[in-house]
């Protein structure tokens, strides 16, 4: 069966442009419930079209942030600006803003179709557009033959696909997202992330998802805001947060990483290679460490140097000679994940590096196992000094 | 699933279960009900007890069918005061089942709103007045209602009245009204606060975020969603109410017209128990109908 496909999607940056206007806009935007600060004094912009992902773990603030842009609570400080229009004192019934909510709340006494015509008779419209309109949303959501059709009658990935079609149904500005996929298993949710990316490129509209499921936010986000007690971490690209994580609690969050605490050896800005910027040399416990990076950190910092397990090269033969990024140790655990094997190597000095390789023959007994004494090593670029 | 119908066939204490729910309708439904049938098909008599025949054995049974006949039914079609009794209770039950709604919706919802710490509070203080005899709550409705009750005497202290005038509603129908709504004001709000209190309160956000204000909100996601509620609360007080005896007796006047008081003057008053008991076999087919709805709608819920 052949799947419809929307058009090639281009590369969309409008943070970088100085002059772009933001659409949303969070100014200084506290958050008290009693003692307790939920959002602390957090600014944030966000551009039309974008697809912006508010990840953190639960607790974090993400999904207040979204409710106050909802308008089901009011900011204790601060201001939410869409298109320049302050929103305080906005009930949630008169903002352009419609949210697909994480339980999906839809009505359990009207059919699918009355569900999806809620929004738009609020507005007034007249029948004949209505039917038109639900008819566009149950064929956006592939649900012609359950409109009639209760909730109760209807599967999870089925309910959830009403839920987002009564949500788009009134061609919100910006479409709220909580927790969209948590329900769904995952072969569900990876196909659903797809369409969710299709259906807010083909309809031009901004996407707010809130999630803590960081490979979600991955897949479908064009940046995202880590998020933790309130704060706002880091807000970057997929890609930047990724590999550029600021701090140790970003990398931490985002995927797989092996932290390691170092002192700052040299940084005389000595280039290694024609072309890259000037090598960082760092020591941790013995461990020589040298990063092609700049930053800014003096003889004698603490640091902490992080690599992800796939960028770090394993062996059972001794490399040649650097005098940097090589460990030595015995393999201690190994998890066969199918794509990858995830190799846990114990370091003489009792610390545990990771290490990643893909699977790219059909070994059914890999050449390294349990107990083998490996060597790690790693590129000059595939590190990066945290400071934070 | 052959194997267990099997067991459960041939295990007598399945069968107990059953029976003795079965065995205690009909000791304590059918077979009264069954007397009262009989008594209703008899003619008043001076003797002990008031009606002739009574059922003397088997050897006069033929006899004793042959007296049998609808003589009471026919005459409470053809007087007036009883088809008014009727009429006049299901129009007292009305109303006062509307009342109850009225004043039961907005305690119900306010408290399946309320802060859950205090939820409980609120419906302890609802369950409270069940700790005190419903007759002698109904007797203090007399003191504050009577002519110079304590509603006078507050209305005269707070000068709404003056001091020779008086409140006169006791022994009217309003003293029945306050009594009913009173006295079954927590058959109502129990079962609407039931529903109300398992509303996903996500769904009244939903339907904000839809563009939807709050209280076009309640008429379209609350209300219909409560009507389980409203229909079980309804019927729970509209079917006692008609057949309501004790507080027309004591709050109602000589106008007050309802079954149940029809049906106590017969039989004690004038001592006929076949025409009082035709009045209660035709009371209980009129609500046989609500209660089929109500058992109905309970099928429908579950």
């Amino acid at each position: 069966m052949a799947k419809s496909l929307g058009p090639v999607k281009r590369k969309f940056s409008p943070w970088t442009d100085p002059a772009a206007v933001p659409f949303i806009r969070f100014e200084n935007i506290t958050k008290r419930y009693g003692d307790f600060v939920a959002v602390d004094n957090l600014t944030l912009d966000i551009y039309e079209r974008e697809f912006f992902s508010l990840l953190g773990p639960s607790g974090c603030g993400k999904t207040t942030l979204m409710r106050m842009l909802a308008g089901f609570e009011e900011p204790s400080e601060g201001r939410i600006l869409l298109q320049g229009k302050d929103l305080s004192g906005v009930p949630p019934y008169r903002r352009p803003t419609n949210m697909m909510f994480q339980s999906y709340a839809l009505f359990p006494h009207m059919t699918v179709e009355k569900n999806i015509a809620f929004g738009l008779q609020q507005d007034g419209l007249p029948k004949a557009d209505i039917a038109a309109r639900v008819e566009e949303m149950l064929k956006l959501v592939k649900l012609e033959s359950f409109a009639k059709r209760k909730p109760a009658q209807l599967s999870g990935g089925q309910r959830q696909r009403v839920a987002l079609a009564r949500s788009l149904a009134k061609r919100p500005r910006v479409l709220l997202l909580d927790e969209p996929l948590g329900a769904l298993d995952r072969k569900l949710r990876e196909e659903t992330q797809f369409e969710l990316m299709d259906i807010q490129h083909t309809l031009g509209l901004t996407f707010l998802i809130v999630t803590h499921d960081q490979e979600e936010a991955m897949t479908v986000s064009d940046r995202i805001a880590v998020m933790d007690k309130g704060l706002i971490m880091q807000v970057a690209t997929p890609a930047e947060i990724y590999e550029a994580p600021n701090s140790r609690y970003v990398a931490d969050f985002i995927g797989d990483i092996n932290i390691l605490e170092c002192t700052v050896t040299d940084n005389a800005g000595d280039c290694l290679r024609d072309g890259h910027p000037p090598a960082v040399r760092l020591l941790s416990d013995g461990l020589q460490i040298a990063v092609e990076q700049d930053c800014k950190v003096a003889v004698g910092d603490t640091v902490g140097f992080a690599v992800r397990p796939e960028k770090v090269r394993i062996s059972l033969d001794e490399p040649e000679k650097t005098g940097f990024n090589t460990a030595h140790g015995e393999v201690w655990d190994i998890g066969y994940l199918g794509d990858f094997s995830v190799f846990l190597v114990k370091l003489d000095d009792g610390r545990i590096l990771r290490a990643a390789q893909a699977n790219v023959s059909r070994l059914v007994d890999r050449p390294i196992t349990f107990g083998d004494i490996v060597w790690l090593t790693w590129p000059l670029d595939a590190g990066l000094v945290l400071t934070r | 699933m052959a194997e267990t119908g099997a067991s459960s066939q041939t295990n007598p204490l399945r069968w107990l279960v059953v029976a003795v729910p079965y065995l205690w309708l009909f000791l304590f439904f059918a077979a009264p009900f069954f007397i009262i049938f009989k008594i209703s098909l008899a003619d008043t008599a001076i003797a002990m007890p008031p009606y002739a025949p009574t059922f003397d054995g088997f050897g006069t049974i033929g006899d004793f069918f042959a007296q049998l006949d609808f003589e009471n039914y026919q005459f409470l079609t053809e007087d007036p005061l009883y088809i008014n009794a009727y009429l006049s209770s299901l129009r007292i039950a009305f109303i006062s089942t509307l009342l109850l709604l009225l004043i039961g919706y907005p305690m119900a919802l306010a408290m399946a709103r309320a802060r859950a710490t205090i939820r409980p509070t609120l419906m302890m203080m609802v369950i409270l007045p069940f700790w005190t005899s419903f007759l002698i709550r109904v007797y203090a409705w007399i003191g504050i209602l009577k002519p110079e009750g304590l509603l006078t005497l507050l209305f005269q202290a707070i000068g709404v009245l003056g001091p020779d005038e008086q409140v006169n509603i006791f022994r009217t129908d309003y003293a029945v009204f306050i009594g009913i709504v009173y006295s079954y004001l927590p058959f109502m709000v129990l079962p609407l606060y039931a529903a109300l209190e398992k509303m996903d309160g996500t769904l009244l956000e939903a339907a904000s975020d839809l563009g939807c204000p709050p209280w076009k909100a309640f008429w379209k996601i609350t209300f219909p969603l409560s009507l389980p509620g409203v229909i079980a609360g309804a019927l729970i007080c509209f079917i006692p109410i008609t057949g309501e005896f004790v507080i027309p007796d004591l709050l109602g006047g000589a106008e007050t017209l309802m079954i149940g008081k029809t049906l106590w003057t017969e039989f004690f008053g004038n001592r006929d128990w076949p025409l009082a008991s035709a009045v209660a076999v035709l009371l209980l087919l009129a609500l046989v109908v609500p209660i089929v709805i109500f058992q109905n709608q309970q099928k429908k819920v579950g």
